[in-house]
């Protein structure tokens, strides 16, 4: 009991401004001024908070930020450039092609080729497809890597978020951010170390349900914390009315105090715990607002983003997530929710794209300038595709194949993986299932995906459930 | 020798209930000293050879079984003679060929220690026991007792003591334990009075009165309710995609109400199995139905009835099977179990025990209306009212009839004036913009002809009509050479029209005005003048019938005389897919506002259609719609329509009032399969009939009949089911003691935990039945015993020895649940509503809680009145976004059966308390309550403060703590008035305004630093 008694004991009166003055808080404080570097600073031995400890292999990332498209972004008109399409629009889907497969709203319906609606331009250097609805991401193609030929296995909203997150589309799984961060713990000290943030715009905005961002049956202290736009950044990080930051900090003084006593008086380990949690929720109240206020970025940031902040759109967001990725937050997951675009695909995937591009691109530049690219991974793409057949002038969701990128990290830059056949509707070469992008997102992070497990039901869980490959061709 | 359990092929049936009657398992498997084959040897044999010689018939690789003795000993294992052991040698041998478990599998190979460990089982006879879970629990004559304790569970508990060296705690103070008991058996705290009176009383019965009071609470019922809601998954909402609400609360009151009046265990089950299927179900046990439609839903357009069908049925299966038997049964969904003796089969079968209940698959439930009795009689006789009084409208009449003939004829004389308004345009040009090509019929419409485009543009053209125009109809026709005769070109013969647009010469003439004999659902024919091209108008289901649109001018145009004599109508269809106009005719009218003219007809089309054809040639369904017509619309008959209409709309009212709930009610089953893998579009699997799991028996049914939930409630409750009495006893003891018996409260399986005192367990689940299920006199035995009674607090020495408390050598001490912090603050600050029941209700909730909420997307308004301060059991339960102050302090969303709830600890939930309004309302009500009645002085309020929060007194060195607070705080509030002002602001409770602001704000800093200790949310 003697290091719990002498940790109690350095918790006197004052606890938060005294431990501030010393050692761990002095730390804690300095980083509330500047945020502390965290790239380049660490060494290359696989040590990690979490609970696989060595890490299974030398880690190329550290963090991930994820930039959900939410809605089902159209590879068609994005990403995947299909001319043969072009030729059969108007023409009925081959049969061949649709025979079987799960259709959602296009049930019972005619099915017809429907046009690409973008024209797409070779890009960078590279000479990577992209289309016009991607101008800023177009000049950073040569960082990306596409992959055109994702699977996924639900093809209604809901449960393939579910299934994009978890792995599964039976809610009550851990999400891939809980599994990482439960994995290597996380290196904020006064931030969590799993953060999500929401944006709209551009198409209808599909409902999206915490249990995105559920730690499942993993302990729930690995669940991802909202950060919001609206109201405080996080949940009561604001103190009531009529309580200054001096009154706050009395209350909590005296609450450390208290458990103390208690903690002498019973024996009772979790209350060090309980102390703990308050002298966190204490740093919470000065970090995550300082995290916010954006106030000391330079213009020329805030106009690489295309943003003044604070607004909670998408560009402000992906700012914060790299606010976030500076302060050590091991995994950052956005949602844009506008791309569910079942009618007028040309123009909605034209207006989301305009609320996507320019933050992204600044995001994937930032990161880049400020050396922190290498060891973070950027992935970007929705929970599924869209058809070729057209529903009107717009598109249906589809799961036989659709794109998404990834870039840093120790991802190989400037390629494009994968294809779909020549109408874009089936991946045909080089199957990149939802499950391989887990494995191999956990690869990059140091950890092999069939080790990371957790005991639930008599059964070890993991977030690749019984499947996924790393994909070794795509990575630098 | 032991039989194994499960048979080798599908001919050799041996339930495990013949298996049970074997006589052979009295036995304490913990006393054995040989090795263990549950403990020590199946694990081995699951870790190395499972994958390919277990009872997954999937992954089996060879024939060879080492799960079952029988197979086993065939080949594999010598009893008594391991070296000529063929699973030894294979073990042992340098023959990388023969080597087993083979070096190409993951898991490192067998240690020298865990082949010995075989080597000893099998050297010793190689026994395999029965999994202790598949076998009927047996009565248990408890060992000696010693001084420390003498009633059964006292004895089996010490017992455990003296094996594992472990000294009992001594007894908890009354204090404690009137805390302790008050959480356990209601969810709430011991007010002041409680934990005097039962200081007070010195009678040697006081701790029993104690008990009995509690276990006649109505709110023991709401504690109970709290854990069998998160067994059932209740929730207020769908849970699917828009996570729509549905109505299930009077379900939630009737499990209060069961848990209250203290229902037997098997009653209780029977009742939500199939309370429906009961003789004369009464509505309670229609609601307690309700169980089986708790499941999530979805609403999400797009969706496939077939999947969600899958989905719905897997969620029974899992739900039932993990609440009452504690099996991990979601594995065969798609296989057969990797552990334990179940099947992907047994999955199906008992999925078909649900196929029966009606529901809506994807889209909005339809729940049952509860009406009380007198609220039946009231629909009942305004039922007949509006029945007689329709009967009389329906009825002959002479003079009705007369008052029709003269109706008809002066309608008949305002329609051929309507009908001589519009002139038909036979002048006309029509072009495609994709170079279709149409055919002039001799009715003057156009006839689309050559291969239709995706999309198109017609324009026509006509000359400015000689006297002006004010208003345009389209008239589409039908014609046998489009597909389902028309009017549209698509395959279902629709159309879509995007925009409409007229044109004088080069100008464009606004249309004011849109109308249609009819519009499909969703594509109005406003849509074709919004100037929005992604949004139309299209016919569906009314394809192969004449249909009209009509457009009236925002200014007509006058005579020909003046301005250009062309005008341009142009048709755009821009919906793709070949949605075009197939045949269509051109009308004009000069009429002054003609559609006023036109509306009326529209809707009651099929009326004016009749009245059109003379009274000789109609046919009898048009004469009936005719006097139907007349009679719904006449003012001779509105006196007995209003009756008819109040009568309506009254019942419509009661209905609307009244509370609602989701039910089971039973349709032909539908067909259930064995989905391979468990892929719902796979159709090759075998149809299953309901049956229980194989491998635990079987129902007893005539040959042909037909299994039902009935049966099936009746097969769990059945007395020698050695899971279901277990399964719940086990779940109670977690709940005294935070921790169960057996560890594992959801996996009573092979992969699952070994009971800590199976004879304990055992002996209270054969009493718990033969006493008629009894839960309250199971708990009263519980928590009687002085295992109850000890205290909690821990030495180095207890936790060293039995550091997670296995052998309850002294109490548990757990955080409490999240709806207990809650209603613990709100009684603390008596602020608590103590009502039972009804509908579920809405605390403050952070502003934008549910912006990620759509379809409709959702505004939250928190409820005002009493229904603010109500517990935390009838918050609303969100299940996308449950509300933070429950899913924070681990509340489960509810999506799934959650037999625990993790305990997590965390700065967000310090936040919370601290800053949430309805802790720091509850804070300030409970400082003006120290105020009014802690007495005088700080020093005695401060007593008094600790006594009302945590029924205990108040060290000095604590009271120090507080009153130095307390001193600064006072200070800073007298000298910042305004910042006191806001803190009395806070919540909808209106501070006194006799009390000083200062001294409360003050005091409310010193309440909320009490309701934030770790003591506070603690039950020790």
């Amino acid at each position: 009991m003697t290091d719990q008694n002498s940790m109690f004991n350095a918790l006197c009166r004052r606890t938060f401004l005294s431990r501030g003055a010393l050692g761990l808080g002095a730390a804690a404080l300095s980083t509330l001024a500047a945020p502390r570097p965290l790239h380049g600073a660490t060494s290359e031995l696989s040590e990690s908070k979490g609970v696989i400890n060595p890490l299974h292999f030398p880690p190329k990332a550290k963090r991930v930020i994820f930039l959900c498209q939410a809605g089902g972004p159209s590879h068609l008109e994005t990403l995947d450039y299909k001319p043969k399409l072009t030729e059969m629009d108007g023409k009925p889907m081959p049969e061949s092609y649709t025979k079987g497969q799960p259709i959602a709203q296009l049930q019972g319906n005619e099915l017809r080729c429907f046009g690409p609606q973008r024209k797409f331009n070779r890009c960078g250097q590279s000479g990577q497809m992209i289309s016009d609805v991607f101008p800023h991401l177009g000049k950073l193609a040569d960082e990306l890597c596409i992959l055109n030929s994702v699977q996924t296995n639900q093809i209604n909203h809901d449960p393939a978020h579910t299934f994009m997150n978890t792995g599964s589309q039976i809610s009550g799984r851990p999400s891939m951010g809980s599994w990482v961060t439960y994995g290597l713990g996380a290196e904020s000290e006064e931030l969590p170390g799993f953060v999500v943030m929401t944006s709209v715009g551009g198409g209808p905005s599909q409902p999206i349900a915490t249990r995105q961002w559920h730690s499942g049956f993993i302990p729930s202290r690995y669940q991802g914390v909202q950060f919001r736009s609206t109201g405080d950044p996080v949940l009561y990080v604001g103190r009531p009315r009529g309580v200054g930051a001096e009154e706050q900090q009395d209350v909590l003084d005296a609450v450390a105090e208290l458990n103390q006593m208690r903690q002498q008086a019973t024996g009772d380990p979790e209350i060090a715990t309980r102390i703990a949690q308050y002298e966190l929720a204490f740093r919470m109240h000065q970090s995550v607002p300082e995290l916010t206020n954006i106030a000391d970025e330079p213009q020329h940031i805030l106009d690489l983003y295309g943003t003044r902040g604070g607004d909670g759109t998408y560009a402000a967001n992906c700012l914060l997530a790299r606010r976030l990725a500076e302060r050590g937050v091991r995994f950052i997951h956005l949602y844009h929710r506008g791309w569910d675009h079942h009618g007028s695909v040309k123009k909605g995937v034209a207006d989301t794209g305009r609320l996507v591009d320019q933050g992204t691109a600044a995001l994937l530049s930032d990161l880049k300038q400020r050396d922190m690219l290498k060891d973070t991974l950027v992935i970007w793409g929705g929970e599924f595709g869209r058809t070729p057949m057209g529903q009107g002038n717009g598109r249906d969701h589809h799961i036989k194949g659709f794109s998404m990128w990834m870039a840093g990290g120790g991802v190989k830059p400037g390629i494009t993986w994968g294809a779909t056949d020549e109408l874009g509707y089936q991946a045909v070469e080089n199957i990149f299932h939802v499950h391989d992008l887990h494995a191999t997102m956990l690869y990059l992070l140091g950890i092999d995906h069939e080790r990371l497990t957790y005991l639930s039901q008599g059964r070890d869980y993991r977030l690749t459930d019984i499947r996924g490959n790393v994909v070794k061709d795509i990575l630098a | 020798m032991l039989k194994p359990i499960y048979p080798n092929s599908q001919k050799l049936l041996l339930p495990l209930l013949a298996a049970v009657l074997l006589p052979l398992f009295v036995r304490s498997p913990l006393v054995a000293e040989d090795v263990h084959y549950q403990r020590q040897i199946k694990p081995l044999l699951i870790k190395h050879c499972n994958a390919c010689h277990g009872p997954d018939r999937n992954g089996q690789e060879n024939e060879l079984r080492l799960d079952l003795r029988e197979a086993a000993l065939e080949s594999a294992i010598e009893p008594g003679d391991s070296a000529n052991s063929e699973m030894i040698t294979r073990m042992l041998t340098d023959d990388a060929e023969e080597r087993m478990p083979p070096l190409t599998v993951k898991t490192p190979p067998p240690s020298a220690e865990e082949v010995a460990l075989l080597r000893r089982w099998i050297d010793e006879g190689a026994e395999f026991q029965e999994h202790w879970a598949w076998v009927s629990p047996k009565q248990i004559e408890p060992p000696e007792g010693d001084r420390w304790g003498q009633t059964p569970i006292d004895r089996f508990i010490r017992a455990g003591h003296v094996k594992h060296d472990l000294k009992p705690a001594p007894e908890a103070d009354r204090r404690t334990l009137i805390r302790r008991l008050s959480f356990d058996l209601t969810g709430l705290p011991p007010t002041v009075e409680q934990v005097d009176a039962f200081l007070a009383d010195g009678s040697p019965q006081a701790y029993q009165r104690l008990v009995d009071r509690l276990l006649a609470s109505p709110h023991f019922g709401e504690r109970m309710a709290m854990y069998w809601l998160d067994l059932v998954r209740y929730a207020d909402t769908g849970g699917y995609h828009g996570d729509n609400e549905r109505d299930h609360s009077p379900y939630r009151d009737y499990v209060i109400d069961a848990f209250n009046e203290n229902y037997p265990f098997d009653r209780f089950v029977r009742e939500q199995v199939a309370g429906d299927l009961l003789p004369r179900a009464t509505q309670q046990q229609q609601i307690a139905s309700g169980f089986n439609r708790l499941n999530m839903t979805t609403r999400e357009g797009g969706a496939q009835p077939k999947e969600y069908m899958t989905i719905y049925a897997a969620d029974r299966v899992r739900n039932t099977v993990s609440l009452f038997l504690a099996l991990t049964f979601s594995c065969c969904q798609c296989h057969d179990h990797k552990y334990d003796p179940y099947t992907i089969r047994d999955f199906y079968s008992m999925a078909a025990f649900f196929a029966d209940i009606e529901e809506t698959v994807v889209g909005t439930q339809k729940p049952l209306v509860l009406l009380d009795q007198l609220q039946t009689q009231r629909v009942y006789d305004l039922d007949q009212a509006a029945h007689s009084a329709t009967k009389l409208l329906e009825g002959e009449s002479a003079l009705w009839d007369a008052a029709q003939a003269k109706w008809e004829a002066d309608v008949q004389r305002k329609v051929s004036a309507e009908d001589g308004n519009w002139q038909l345009v036979d002048d006309l040009q029509m072009k495609s913009d994709q170079g279709g090509a149409f055919k002039r019929l001799e009715d003057g419409s156009l006839l689309a002809t050559s291969e239709r485009a995706p999309i198109d543009t017609y324009t026509i053209t006509l000359p400015v009509p000689a006297g002006g125009l004010s208003a345009i109809q389209l008239e589409l026709l039908p014609e046998a050479s489009l597909p389902q005769n028309g009017p549209g070109r698509a395959g279902n013969g629709n159309l879509v029209l995007s925009e409409v647009e007229v044109f004088r010469g080069e100008q464009q003439a606004s249309i004011k005005e849109a109308v249609a004999s009819h519009s499909q659902k969703n594509w109005d024919i406003a849509a074709t003048i919004d100037g929005e091209p992604a949004t139309g108008w299209a016919i569906r289901p009314r394809v192969g019938e004449r249909i009209s649109a009509y457009f009236e001018l925002a200014e007509p145009i006058g005579s020909a005389e003046s301005g250009p004599q062309k005008l341009t109508v142009r048709l755009r269809q821009l919906y793709g897919s070949g949605y075009l106009i197939g045949r269509l005719r051109v009308f004009t009218t000069v009429a002054e506002a003609p559609l006023a003219q036109v509306k009326p007809l529209l809707a009651h089309k099929p009326v004016y259609d009749a009245l059109g054809i003379p009274p000789k040639d109609r046919s009898s369904k048009q004469n009936a719609l005719l006097r139907e017509h007349f009679r719904a619309t006449s003012p001779e008959t509105k006196s007995i329509r209003k009756l008819v209409a109040a009568s309506t709309a009254e019942k419509k009212a009661i209905k609307q009032a009244a509370r609602k709930v989701l039910v089971s009610m039973s349709a032909e089953p539908q067909v259930v399969r064995i989905l391979p893998r468990g892929n719902w579009q796979d159709e090759t699997g075998e149809i299953v009939q309901p049956a229980v799991p194989e491998s635990l028996g079987s129902l007893e049914l005539a040959p042909n009949e037909r299994g039902t939930r009935l049966d099936l409630a009746n097969w769990l409750i059945e007395e020698d089911n050695p899971l279901v009495a277990r399964v719940f006893v086990n779940r109670l003891w977690k709940l005294l003691f935070g921790r169960g018996l057996v560890k594992s409260l959801g996996d009573f399986g092979s992969q699952g935990a070994l009971p800590s005192h199976p004879e304990l367990l055992d002996s209270l689940s054969v009493d718990f039945v033969q006493n008629g299920w009894d839960i309250k006199r199971l708990l009263r035995r519980i928590v009687l015993s002085k295992t109850y009674r000890q205290s909690s607090d821990t030495t180095d020495v207890s936790l060293a020895r039995d550091p997670e408390n296995t052998y309850f050598a002294r109490q548990g001490r757990f955080r409490l649940d999240a709806e207990m912090i809650r209603d613990n603050a709100l009684s603390v600050s008596e602020l608590l509503v103590p009502k039972v029941g009804g509908k579920s209700v809405r605390p403050y909730q952070p502003v934008g809680y549910l912006a990620h909420l759509n379809f409709p997307p959702r505004t939250y308004k928190h409820d005002t009145g009493e229904n603010q301060y109500r517990r935390g059991i009838y918050t609303f339960w969100q299940r996308s976004f449950l509300h933070p102050a429950l899913a924070l302090f681990d509340a489960p969303a509810r999506e799934e059966c959650t037999v625990e709830r993790s305990q997590s600890n965390t700065p967000l939930q310090a936040l919370l308390l601290l800053n949430d309004p309805s802790y720091v309302e509850a804070a300030r009500v409970f400082a003006t309550k120290i105020l009014s009645e802690g007495g005088n002085g700080d020093r005695e309020r401060l007593d008094y403060a600790f006594q009302q929060a945590l029924a205990r007194n108040i060290e000095s060195s604590e009271r120090q703590v507080l009153h130095d607070l307390l001193a600064k705080h006072r200070t800073h509030y007298r000298a910042h008035p305004q910042e006191a002002e806001e803190v009395l602001a806070v919540g909808l409770a209106k501070a006194p305004e006799e009390l000083d602001a200062a001294e409360l704000a003050a005091w409310t800093s010193v309440a909320r630093t009490v309701l934030n200790l770790h003591e506070t949310l603690t039950r020790n």
